[in-house]
């Protein structure tokens, strides 16, 4: 990963005849280097799952900016695209993004057995306190749209995403080194069956209209998910 | 002889008067109140040293190497990998246990200068001492004085991790005897100030060398100065800053240079890469003197021919089919930015008909671009950046090698064909 020393390249060219091509002043032309993933809807790539982004929390999406760039999150073409991005101007692009409306998909027709259905309802709106589980809805609203500025919403995502998430918060990649980590240990206590089940259950669901993230997160929470919101002194 | 006595007695009696007034005030007073502003004066300079190395450091980009990805200042860690091994680089935090918080400037100066460590030993040219020899003493002691006053980090890096043979010692002094000649700076009384200045920062301070060399097996740059060459451990290549096929900037105005080095960006290039990592980190603090006495020396370099000429290819049916299937990936995927001849938007999106970077032999960092994208440098002068998106994901090998081939033979542009394989070793290569 790490360069040998600190130099590089530069392109260099000539003057020639044809008109410039004008490029507008704004934020979409800027973002164009990642609308070739993240298109309106979530997709599979030939190498990785890319998810949309429009709409999702600006602290939410700004954080997953400074942790791939950092190597926190680590997904190498995302660290190579950003890996010389300010954090004002990340936090422009995921000002950009959140503010983008683009329409959810309709939801999916998911087999859920009435039991499993009972199971993700139960998990999603009361938790399982004798295992420190929270409810979701604790801190990803409740309506499930999210917590300003740094909890994203759970509704309108596809259930394979949702699955790959949890995956993910299990083996501890996505908030890598980051301590108090809140989401891996509630991934890792959740079994299989129960993040199957919540992730059928949730993708089931169509977006309310007009419900955007909630405003504020409960005192306790916010305690257990401090890392969110610390700032790191990274160049 | 009469006026030498006057003087030496006027002499005298100054020095004398001097002392009186120092031996003989009267009150504890005016006494404590001269110490007061001796102590006044120190700290004033001492703060000044301090900010006068921290600009330093910067500009030396001490950084750069000195902190991992995402860690904590200056706290090391960051792996260098070469043929000879990995480097992890040292904390240079004060931190008395893991950093260099028991060093003195004289031990600063010995590693900077002589590239010994602190109990003697002799360092590896990773830590480009074969450059920073040329720094001054005062710049060093300055730069030493800023890195006493961080926040010292208590930070253990794990060990460097040599080669055999290259971790026998002997070796080491051997190359130092063969390679290495310690040695301050010194100005060519034939040339201004400014490019002085110029050179001093680029061949010392800089550094630059370190990368825009081609190093011998024993990982030594030879008489070759600038000419050029692949980076250590990585796919990228730091092009010539001699050669006018590469980036040498003989054709260049001066404004140009001292903005492609402080923004990242110029009407006609973008930096990408290492050099972006180092425009970000680095040039992008110097004050307007220093950048324009680097771009005064950077343009006054020789000319010299580049290490391989970029020979264009022989146009047959097969390969006027690889350009024609480049041509249709082109429109597709690049000219909505880069235009319909190439030329670009000036300091937005670099044109790429006549663009050298492009046309360059190696082809790696061209391919690199294709394959990854990414934002030139946010900085002051050109802090939201237009990016350049990746296609690794995109286009596959062969078709990265056809839009590349076409692009390197279009527009006036001549070079030689990209392969499937040549995109293929870019795919997994380390920054």
């Amino acid at each position: 990963m790490a360069f040998m020393f600190s130099a590089g390249f530069a392109v260099a060219g000539v003057a020639i005849a044809a008109a410039p091509v004008d490029v507008p002043d704004t934020m979409a032309e800027r973002v164009k280097a990642c609308v070739v993933c993240h298109g309106p809807e979530d997709r599979m790539g030939r190498d990785a799952y890319y998810p949309r982004i429009a709409g999702k929390p600006e602290g939410y999406i700004f954080n997953q900016l400074r942790n791939f760039r950092d190597g926190r999150r680590y997904y190498r073409p995302m660290t190579l695209l950003l890996a010389n991005v300010s954090d004002r101007y990340l936090l422009e692009m995921a000002a950009y993004f959140s503010a983008l409306e683009q329409p959810y998909p309709p939801p999916e027709r998911t087999a859920l057995s009435s039991n499993e259905s009972k199971l993700a309802q139960k998990l999603i709106n009361q938790g399982d306190p004798s295992r420190k589980i929270p409810a979701c809805v604790e801190c990803h609203g409740k309506a499930l749209m999210g917590t300003a500025p740094f909890i994203p919403g759970l509704l309108g995502l596809p259930r394979v995403y949702l699955i790959a998430q949890f995956g993910a918060w299990r083996s501890g990649g996505l908030l890598r080194g980051q301590t108090p980590d809140c989401m891996s240990e509630i991934a890792k206590e959740l079994t299989t069956d129960e993040t199957n089940a919540i992730a059928a259950w949730l993708a089931a669901q169509s977006v309310p209209e007009k419900t955007g993230a909630a405003a504020n997160l409960p005192v306790e929470m916010a305690r257990r998910c401090e890392s969110l919101f610390h700032r790191n002194d990274a160049p | 002889m009469k006026r030498a006595l006057i003087a030496a007695s006027i002499a005298c009696l100054t020095a004398m008067g001097l002392s009186f007034e120092l031996i003989g005030a009267p009150s504890a007073e005016k006494g404590a109140a001269a110490k007061k502003e001796v102590t006044a004066e120190k700290a004033v300079s001492s703060a000044q040293r301090q900010s006068r190395g921290a600009y330093l450091a910067q500009a030396g980009n001490c950084m750069g190497c000195h902190t991992a990805q995402g860690g904590r200042l200056y706290a090391g860690g960051r792996s260098l990998s070469t043929p000879f091994g990995t480097f992890v680089t040292p904390n240079i935090t004060p931190d008395k246990a893991t950093g260099i918080g028991h060093w003195t400037e004289q031990d600063f100066w010995k590693a900077l200068h002589e590239g010994k460590s602190r109990d003697g030993r002799p360092l590896y040219p990773s830590f480009p001492y074969t450059e920073y020899t040329k720094i001054t003493r005062e710049d060093s002691d300055a730069i030493f004085a800023h890195l006493q006053t961080l926040a010292p980090v208590a930070q253990h890096n794990p060990p460097s991790k040599i080669n055999f043979p290259y971790n026998f010692q002997p070796l080491l002094s051997l190359w130092r005897a063969i390679y290495f000649k310690p040695g301050v700076y010194q100005p060519d009384t034939a040339k201004s100030h400014e490019w002085n200045r110029g050179a001093y920062l680029v061949q010392g301070l800089g550094h630059c060398n370190a990368c825009h060399a081609q190093r011998n097996p024993l990982g030594a740059v030879g008489d070759d100065t600038l000419g050029g060459g692949q980076i250590m451990g990585s796919n990228w290549y730091a092009p010539s800053l001699t050669s006018s096929q590469e980036a040498g900037s003989a054709g260049w105005p001066i404004e140009e240079i001292t903005q492609l080095l402080t923004t990242g960006i110029s009407p006609q290039s973008a930096t990408s890469g290492p050099m972006a990592d180092v425009v970000r980190q680095s040039l992008q603090h110097l004050s307007k003197e220093d950048a324009l006495a680097m771009a005064n020396y950077l343009k006054s370099l020789p000319e010299t021919s580049p290490r391989v000429r970029a020979a264009a290819p022989v146009v047959t049916g097969q390969v006027k089919n690889w350009f024609q299937r480049g041509a249709k990936l082109y429109e597709k995927h690049c000219q909505d930015c880069h235009g319909d001849s190439g030329q670009g938007a000036p300091g937005i999106y670099p044109p790429l008909a006549g663009n050298r970077g492009v046309t360059m032999t190696p082809p790696v960092n061209a391919v690199r671009s294709v394959l990854n994208g990414g934002y030139p440098p946010s900085t002051a002068g050109n802090p939201r950046p237009y990016g350049m998106p990746p296609f690794a994901q995109v286009l596959r090998d062969d078709e990265v090698a056809q839009v590349l081939s076409y692009i390197r033979n279009a527009w006036g542009n001549h070079a030689s064909l990209v392969t499937t394989d040549q995109v293929d070793r870019s795919r997994e290569g380390s920054h």
